[in-house]
């Protein structure tokens, strides 16, 4: 039987800085995971996957992440991913450093 | 210390050189990833989690003042001004861009240092004993060998693109400090009955899934041999060495299938073959790096001084007992500067610290430091009377916690706080469990025990040697711990058991601490370790104290 699809985001690593970040709906790269495309459709999904691998002068390891839909947008269904969205747990660095410096 | 000379010298700049121009073609899309990939692993330089992290070698864990203070410019200036010291005494830096490292890479060429074979399916940077040179229990300094092993090794072209990661030791020592049974290879220096020196050669350990203790495959190796047996070790294995499966790729799995007998001919086989061709240059090597380390001028003079302030100060006392190892000179101690205040992370330190301990090691360190497989720092030859200020000078900088081998000096991957691998996280369990005993006052009652904690069943936290070993996984998709216990990594080296169903996060800091009231019930005198005591009990009043639910439901 097949697999239920589930909701996916585009992620991977920006090639410079190695930052986790999330394809948008509009073609852009955000390194905040609120403003990922919510990808509901498989077949759209792996469209975007392959736009995304596509860029190799840009991104690193692109893969298709399980998301939910939040009140804000994407949100994280397994803890790795949630990690990713956040940075480490023993600093404030990374995305955490970030916001911090908003 | 080995200084390089205009061969390794002029070798690195050419290799900085490719790799700027590697990176350069990368970020113009001339380079695919699956192109760079393996260009920048021979580089040291992995993507990681959050980012890019550049693993630097620290051969065999030796470094000077200048070394160490050019990591700490590096920390600050390319990273985010903290650098990590592993399990197999290299650093790794967390943050750097990729656009950074080629200019990070020339600055470590600058103090002689290089991030080659840090990575990668190649023979990985030789660890050995950190007290190696000052200890008083070794045969012989086992450094010059480890930089042989080195020089030999890189860029060995038989053996840069094999099935999977090959890992050397090299210890000299009555104790084994440098885990030699956990090791692809390991070199032991010793003497046999005719006191002559020689190399018992083990082959086959190594921990990850499938955890192995190394085997002896020749218990005494002239010295002149030692190259051509380690090449006809490492090419045999290349050669019938499972690439079917990345899981079963390690010389241990070929060990356990072919059996040591098997391999141990063929070794014979291929030595006979390649022997000739060893025409005595690398015996001329050797000497010529031995006088590279050559030991200090040792001070001689009153350690009175050592004497009044152990006998006056407690909180020196205290430090004095847990930091300080026999040196072989009397004058003189071997200092292990604790990395892991309580709470904080293993193995980290900040760029202040690093250049901390590089002044400190140029003041009263003769210009030494080496960095252990239990992520400290050592300051191997410190003259006795200058203890005491040096101590004071250690706790400006939060560098003077009394722990080293106590409960709160844990061994701790990066877990899934970094490590791409991981399935856990590592270091915040190995921060609560720190702070928990820290708040108990119980550390140096329970005395010497090893917490090892891996993210992930690679096992770079050494947890099934652990006298308390933990492996994070993922299970449903959530953190969960398995406990094993009674794992030892000396010349007693054996796997832990496992003690039974794993612990969800917010259970492993109380599961520890009851298997630590057990031990204090249990021990039969204060001065029967952790490890004596489970090995006197067995398994099952650990596994009662762990399950105490499970107790009720039996009766």
């Amino acid at each position: 039987m097949a697999r239920i699809f589930t909701a996916k985001v585009v992620t991977a690593n920006a090639l410079i800085e190695g930052d986790v970040i999330y394809l948008t709906a509009d073609d852009q790269w955000s390194r905040d995971l609120t403003q990922g495309e919510l990808i509901t459709d498989e077949a759209h999904a792996q469209l975007r996957l392959l736009k995304a691998q596509s860029q190799v002068a840009t991104i690193v390891g692109a893969y298709l992440a399980d998301v939910k839909p939040g009140d804000n947008g994407p949100e994280p269904t397994h803890f790795r991913e949630d990690f990713r969205r956040t940075g480490p747990s023993n600093y404030a660095h990374g995305k955490q450093e970030a916001e911090a410096n908003v | 210390m080995y200084k390089y000379n205009d061969f390794d010298t002029a070798f690195v700049t050419e290799r900085n050189a490719q790799f700027r121009a590697q990176v350069a073609r990368r970020i113009d899309g001339s380079l695919t990833e699956d192109e760079f990939k393996p260009l920048r692993l021979m580089n040291g330089l992995y993507l990681q989690l959050h980012a890019y992290m550049l693993r630097v070698a620290v051969p065999y864990g030796s470094l000077n003042s200048a070394q160490m203070t050019q990591l700490a410019l590096l920390a600050e200036k390319w990273d985010k001004g903290y650098g990590h010291f592993t399990t197999r005494q290299n650093i790794q830096f967390n943050w750097p861009k990729l656009s950074d490292v080629p200019d990070m890479l020339d600055a470590l060429a600058e103090v002689g240092m290089h991030a080659i074979q840090t990575s990668g399916n190649t023979i990985r940077n030789v660890t050995s004993d950190h007290f190696a040179g000052a200890a008083a229990d070794e045969i012989e300094d086992p450094r010059p060998v480890a930089e042989l092993i080195r020089q030999w090794s890189t860029d060995h072209p038989e053996f840069q693109f094999m099935g999977r990661k090959f890992k050397i030791a090299v210890g000299a020592a009555a104790e084994d400090r440098a885990v030699l049974k956990a090791h692809d290879l390991a070199v032991r220096i010793v003497q046999n009955p005719a006191g002559e020196t020689g190399y018992q050669i083990l082959i086959g350990g190594g921990l990850g899934r499938t955890p192995m203790i190394g085997q002896v495959i020749n218990d005494f190796l002239p010295r002149a041999d030692l190259l051509p047996y380690i090449e006809s070790v490492v090419s045999v294995w290349n050669q019938i060495g499972r690439r079917d499966n990345k899981y079963k790729a390690r010389i241990k799995i070929t060990v356990h299938e072919h059996g040591i007998d098997d391999i141990r001919a063929r070794v014979k086989a291929r030595f006979a073959l390649i022997r000739p061709s060893f025409t005595g240059a690398d015996q001329e090597l050797l000497s010529e790096i031995k006088a590279h380390f050559a030991a200090p001028n040792f001070r001689s003079g009153s350690t009175a001084a050592y004497g009044a302030a152990y006998n006056a100060d407690p909180v020196f006392r205290a430090w004095a007992d847990t930091n300080l190892a026999e040196h072989r000179n009397e004058a003189h101690a071997i200092v292990t500067i604790s990395i892991k205040k309580h709470g904080a992370t293993p193995g980290d330190a900040s760029a202040d610290q690093m250049r901390a301990m590089a002044d400190l090691a140029a003041e009263y360190g003769y210009d030494e430091l080496r960095i252990s497989h239990q992520q400290n720092v050592i300051l191997p030859h410190v003259h006795k009377s200058d203890l005491p200020a040096l101590h004071a000078r250690l706790k400006q900088h939060d560098l003077a916690t009394a722990n080293i081998g106590l409960i709160s000096d844990i061994i701790a991957c990066p877990g899934m706080d970094y490590c791409a691998l991981a399935t856990a996280r590592a270091i915040p369990v190995a921060q609560q469990i720190a702070t928990r005993f820290d708040a108990l006052k119980l550390e140096h009652d329970i005395g010497h025990l090893q917490i090892k904690i891996s993210g992930c069943i690679n096992a770079c936290g050494h947890h099934h040697i652990a006298h308390i070993g933990i492996l994070g996984l993922d299970r449903a998709g959530v953190e969960n711990y398995q406990i094993t216990l009674g794992g030892d990594a000396t010349w007693t080296a054996n796997i832990g058991e496992r003690a039974g169903p794993g612990f969800a996060y917010d259970e492993i800091v109380p599961a520890v601490e009851r298997i630590v009231e057990a031990y204090l019930d249990l021990r039969s005198n204060a001065e029967e370790t952790f490890l004596e005591t489970y090995r006197r009990v067995g398994l099952s009043p650990f596994k009662s104290a762990l399950y105490p639910e499970a107790q009720k439901k039996v009766a």
